[in-house]
């Protein structure tokens, strides 16, 4: 996600480091391709054009030209005003004390509310009760959808019937809450356009008579410029809470989610970043930000990382990392270990300049890991230990071996070297990866 | 292109600011917008108001000619719904299927969605609603074994047409594209031809990203077309402008609504005046 903002950012930024000095021409010329970078970026044309008028009027400010790193400065503050626009803190799901406490999620159509529900269920599991409830009388089967995926959530549901009054239903289903023994009630609504006055006028009535603890705009995070639009009716018209922003395990480059704050003010308090029910995140503005300027994600990897691998082997690689003798057999054994974080690409996109870099563009499928096996193991011992040994004539005749082509072998040792850089940086976080920001981290 | 924006944002005449800024908001993209701008700097001329020359050069890059047209020629015809997940895929295959049955064709439908919840049930009300005939296998089936029984089917009752209903996936994920194209190929071995569409289906509010879909999507299957869903609402769709500019993808459909008859074949001046603001 994100992936084409960081690519270009890093790229003007890099251009900007290379100066030692800067002309307001220079700056300017920079802001233009961040706002270009925005653009491409499906930030809306008037979130992306105040988000630069806001950078310019910091950045040409004295003390930025005249310091002795001009360029990181600028990058600070894009970064700075990034975050300032995603929210400078996580946004919790607020539940209050009363009970049953309601949850209505609602959106346009298809941007993945029923999804979202039953993930929110197996998000709240082992803290609250929940029940779920659809209330989309209009859908084909909508119902059956919801209670196919409230079995896999391993949560009771109860479906409005077609046609039904869907407010009226709702009530009653959130008056059942309590003897189901749930404390908590997540509502997914049809689907709906914000022009559509009878359907928004639905949801204002289920909001009024419900009184829900939170409403959520569920927000597909391939939306273009009308994110606004839908997000500022939404929110006029109904009230939002905060957002949940999906379909993130894509390449969308996601500037709906700048826009979505900038217009509401409001807060995206989730991510959905896969197709299975465990695929939701809460979101991090930070880390978003973060990601965007291409320092990676780099508390999620370790969190993830803490979840997958176990304590033995992370000290091990931390270990042979120190002591520098991180060779190819290393590499093929975390490859395999990587591959259980999860897909591999949503590994390597977390590291930071995974965007520019060998690595990040990798699509490193499973049949790309037996590639690497046979090419690894085609190699002799000494190879394998010290890699630089390895000159043409080698490469040909392990191509020949592992039944590869020359291309191949260079890829993986391209790969291999970037995998040794970015895990002994990953090492030195290890050591104290919860304490540290990534804001305190070395810059790409 | 680089040099093209920057042009425009050197010393650009007020006019072409104001449609630059529409244009972006229109979702059609810095690329394709800068190039679409330098066309229009190239045909201004005193006698026409501007506008009116962007919307001949817009009409001109959608216009696909003989292209824009379904292909339904064959019998069977094989037609594929494709695309990201939630843009409209089921619904538009049975708007088809409710226009094809009232032209009086025969039509099979094929649930190879096999993996969204209650995909099948949805598509199962929808088809007995549009009046045709639906192969559908469990849950979790083979997608391509659903497909292929369709084909079947159809081949056997001569039937006019067959729309494969698939499930949504993006495009990133490459073992899911894979599936896709299995499925595709199923249905070339079966009927030589066929298919005679691969419809990808975008959803009219997706920004810069439904690019990527097109050229993705489009290598995995070989797409022929793409449909513009949920036109209805107040995202202008500009997108599939750049995907006919770049790609040369004809847009075939646009769906202006969840009803079955609120499918109707893409014209590109009406779309256009409608993204242009519809004034003069
Ligand atoms: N307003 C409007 N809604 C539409 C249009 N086309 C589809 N929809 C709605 O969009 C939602 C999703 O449509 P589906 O046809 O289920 O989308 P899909 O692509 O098959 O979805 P998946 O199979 O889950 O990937 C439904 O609520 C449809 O009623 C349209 O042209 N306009
Ligand atoms: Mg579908």
């Amino acid at each position: 996600m994100f992936g084409s903002l960081a690519g270009r950012l890093q790229g003007i930024f890099r251009q900007l480091r290379g100066r030692g000095k800067l002309t307001e021409r220079d700056v300017e010329a920079a802001l233009r391709e961040v706002r270009m970078a925005l653009l491409e970026a499906d930030v809306n044309f008037r979130v992306a054009r105040d988000f630069v008028e806001r950078v310019r009027g910091r950045a040409v400010g004295a003390e930025v030209l005249q310091s002795l790193t001009p360029g990181q400065q600028v990058i600070k503050l894009v970064h700075e005003e990034l975050v300032e626009l995603l929210g400078s803190r996580e946004a919790r799901l607020d539940l209050g004390q009363q009970v049953p406490a309601v949850v209505v999620l609602m959106g346009l159509h298809g941007s993945g509310k029923t999804t979202t529900a039953a993930r929110l269920a197996v998000h709240l599991k082992g803290k609250r009760r929940v029940l779920l409830v659809g209330a989309d009388v209009y859908r084909p089967a909508a119902g059956e959808q919801l209670e196919v995926l409230a079995r896999q959530a391993g949560v009771p549901a109860r479906v409005a019937q077609p046609r039904s009054d869907p407010v009226a239903e709702t009530r009653r289903f959130c008056g059942e809450a309590a003897a189901l023994g749930c404390d908590t009630v997540i509502v997914d609504t049809a689907g709906r356009l914000h022009l559509d006055e009878e359907l928004m006028a639905e949801m204002v009535r289920l909001r009024e008579e419900l009184g829900p603890r939170e409403t959520l705009l569920v927000v597909d995070a391939m939306t273009g410029q009308d994110a606004v639009n839908l997000a500022e009716a939404f929110h006029r018209r109904v009230g939002v809470d905060g957002f949940v922003l999906t379909k993130l395990d894509g390449d969308a480059r996601g500037g709906a989610a700048l826009s979505l704050r900038a217009v509401t003010g409001r807060p995206i308090k989730f991510a959905g970043v896969g197709e299975g029910l465990q695929a939701l995140e809460v979101f991090h503005p930070e880390r978003m930000a973060s990601r965007i300027l291409g320092r990676g994600d780099v508390l999620t990897l370790v969190e993830r990382a803490q979840a997958a691998v176990d304590e033995q082997t992370l000290r091990d690689w931390e270990r042979k990392l120190r002591q520098a003798d991180f060779t190819l057999d290393d590499f093929l054994a975390q490859l395999r270990q990587v591959k259980r974080l999860g897909p591999l690409e949503d590994v390597l996109k977390l590291l930071p300049g995974a965007t520019g870099n060998r690595l990040g563009e990798a699509k490193l499928d499973p049949r790309e890991l037996v590639r690497a096996e046979a090419i690894i193991s085609s190699m002799t011992r000494e190879e394998r230990a010290s890699p630089e040994i390895i000159d043409g004539s080698r490469r040909r005749r392990i191509a020949r071996g592992s039944g590869t082509r020359v291309q191949d072998v260079n890829r993986l040792l391209g790969q291999y070297e970037e995998a040794r850089k970015v895990f002994r940086q990953l090492a030195r976080w290890q050591r104290g990866p919860r304490r540290q920001r990534p804001d305190r981290l070395p810059r790409g | 292109m680089r040099t093209a924006f920057g042009r425009l944002l050197g010393r650009p005449s007020d006019d072409l600011v104001a449609l630059e800024e529409e244009l972006l908001l229109a979702d059609v993209g810095v690329k394709a917008t800068a190039r679409i701008l330098e066309a229009l700097t190239d045909r201004r001329s005193a006698r026409e108001p501007v506008r009116a020359t962007l919307a001949r050069v817009l009409e001109e890059i959608l216009d696909a000619g003989p292209d824009q047209a379904l292909r339904l020629d064959a019998e069977p015809s094989v037609l594929m719904f494709v695309g990201v997940n939630g843009t409209g895929k089921t619904t538009t295959l049975a708007k088809l299927a409710a226009r094809l049955r009232s032209e009086g064709r025969m039509v099979v439908v094929a649930a190879a969605d096999t993996y969204r919840a209650a995909a099948i049930d949805q598509l199962r009300l929808l088809t007995e609603r549009a009046g045709a005939r639906l192969v559908a296998h469990q849950p979790g089936s083979d997608p391509a074994a659903v497909a292929f029984d369709a084909v079947q089917s159809a081949m056997a009752r001569r039937a006019n047409a067959v729309l494969v209903d698939t499930a949504g996936r993006l495009h990133t994920s490459s073992g899911l594209m894979a599936e896709l194209a299995k499925v595709r190929r199923v249905i070339a071995r079966a009927v030589p031809g066929a298919p005679h569409e691969v419809l990808l289906v975008v959803d009219a509010t997706t920004g810069q990203n439904a690019l990527e879909q097109a050229r993705v999507f489009g290598q995995a299957v070989a797409v022929s077309g793409i449909v513009l869903a949920k036109l209805d609402g107040t995202a202008r769709g500009g997108i599939v402008i750049a995907i006919r500019e770049e790609l040369g993808l004809p847009i075939k459909l646009v769906g202006v609504g969840e009803g079955l008859d609120d499918l109707v074949p893409f014209d590109p001046r009406a779309f256009v005046r409608a993204l242009l603001g519809g004034s003069e």
